[in-house]
């Protein structure tokens, strides 16, 4: 299948993508594994695609007890990431659609693609994690759960790129873990879970299982999921989504635990 | 609208025009002739298509011939060397890892990416990596002989 005609142009640094996207209906491509199979199928149809895949945005640092991914930076590279507490994101990563689309796929994209199945989404909320983000006027910071509203939708302004994804760096002792269920043929989670135990308190997200991945009510996770707003679909109902949402959830769990031998 | 990209392909410089839309696995196929990119789906899932890009498995129908501009790129044409097949393209053959060959240009170059990270993968870690590429002939139990074969003969 054959993309709509659309225009290409690189950006050459942050400010050049910012003008170029102020094109009405442009669109930025990063590695463009769910951009160009959404282009490919005419759901999408970006006037101008603005490919800010060579911009200086793919290092991945611990600075000022924040571990800083750059958007840029792709499933591969985040399959690496070893940090005591933070073991969910490689965890994750690694389990991220197949070996090609975790050679160009990329953490930002994923992210404002905000597909309300994709993983590492859960990883962040779970982490805590915040975007920054720039626009042409200045920049601004947005914790992953204001800047997830909906299916395939964000917060974000059309000249607005998240040029940061900030994880705070977990208490010492603390560990987590991600876990799903995938959808046998297309890979996507029926429920992943990813959790953070610390000292003093556990925390779940969820996704795939509702309208955006979101944060599983504080206490236990049984009571958190039965009062949770789950959907489902052909591929399963909400009520089994429900019950996989509990064994996924305390899977996720009962390794975080493991993991900080409590 | 085209403009023109050069990339080096199997070790030659190319040049070619392109729309902005124009998928990788186009130009290759249509622009520069190297048809063992192959296009099993429309929905970027077989994995049929895959090439290496800077060395690196990619598939070519989820990537846009722009994106691959100054970049390397490898196709099946372009593994063997001097006449010599590549040990994966000898082990396929001699391990019965295809049978009607339609995927096996994307998997030989996946396991080609899985094989240049070192290490020795076992049986299932061959079995994740090779998780985009679809067979519908072999049940895939020759495939995974057919990369360890390699893995264990280097």
């Amino acid at each position: 299948m054959i993309p709509a005609p659309t225009r290409y142009a690189r950006a050459t640094d942050v400010a050049h993508a910012l003008e170029l996207l102020g094109e009405p209906d442009a669109k930025a491509i990063a590695g463009g594994q769910s951009l160009v199979p959404v282009m490919k199928l005419r759901i999408a149809r970006p006037s101008l695609v603005v490919d800010i895949s060579r911009l200086e945005l793919r290092e991945i640092a611990v600075r000022d007890d924040e571990l800083h991914i750059g958007p840029l930076a792709t499933w591969a590279d985040l399959a690496g990431v070893s940090h005591p507490g933070l073991e969910a994101i490689a965890e994750c990563a690694r389990g991220i659609g197949d070996l090609q689309v975790r050679n160009l796929g990329t953490i930002g994209g994923s992210v404002v693609h905000a597909d309300p199945a994709s993983d590492m989404p859960a990883v962040l909320l779970a982490l805590g994690a915040r975007l920054d983000v720039r626009s042409p006027t200045g920049s601004r910071a947005i914790p992953v759960e204001e800047a997830l509203v909906g299916p395939f939708t964000t917060s974000l302004g059309p000249q607005e790129l998240v040029t940061d994804i900030v994880v705070p760096l977990p208490a010492p002792g603390s560990a987590s873990a991600y876990e799903s269920v995938e959808h046998p043929a297309s890979g996507f989670a029926l429920v992943g879970a990813a959790a953070l135990a610390t000292s003093d308190a556990e925390t779940v997200a969820l996704t795939g299982v509702g309208a955006t991945p979101f944060v599983l009510a504080a206490g236990d996770v049984r009571d958190a999921i039965a009062g949770a707003e789950i959907f489902g679909d052909r591929f399963a109902s909400e009520e089994y989504r429900r019950a996989l949402a509990v064994v996924v959830a305390e899977r996720a769990l009962a390794r975080a635990r493991e993991r900080r031998g409590s | 609208m085209s403009d023109t990209v050069r990339f080096v392909v199997n070790g030659e410089p190319r040049s070619l025009e392109v729309e902005g839309r124009t998928l990788l696995v186009h130009a290759l196929r249509d622009g520069l002739g190297l048809t063992g990119a192959h296009i099993g789906c429309d929905t970027s899932q077989c994995g049929a298509c895959t090439v290496l890009l800077d060395g690196r498995a990619v598939k070519s129908c989820a990537v846009l011939a722009h994106q691959a501009d100054e970049r390397e790129i490898t196709t099946i044409e372009g593994l063997a060397l001097d006449g010599e097949l590549h040990p994966l393209q000898r082990s396929f053959v001699e391990n019965h890892g295809l049978q009607c060959g339609f995927c096996t240009p994307g998997i030989i170059l996946t396991a080609a990416d899985l094989l240049s990270r070192g290490g020795s993968p076992s049986d299932d870690e061959i079995r994740h990596a090779l998780r985009g590429n679809l067979c519908r002939c072999t049940g895939y139990q020759g495939i995974v002989e057919s990369i360890r074969a390699v893995e264990a003969a280097s």
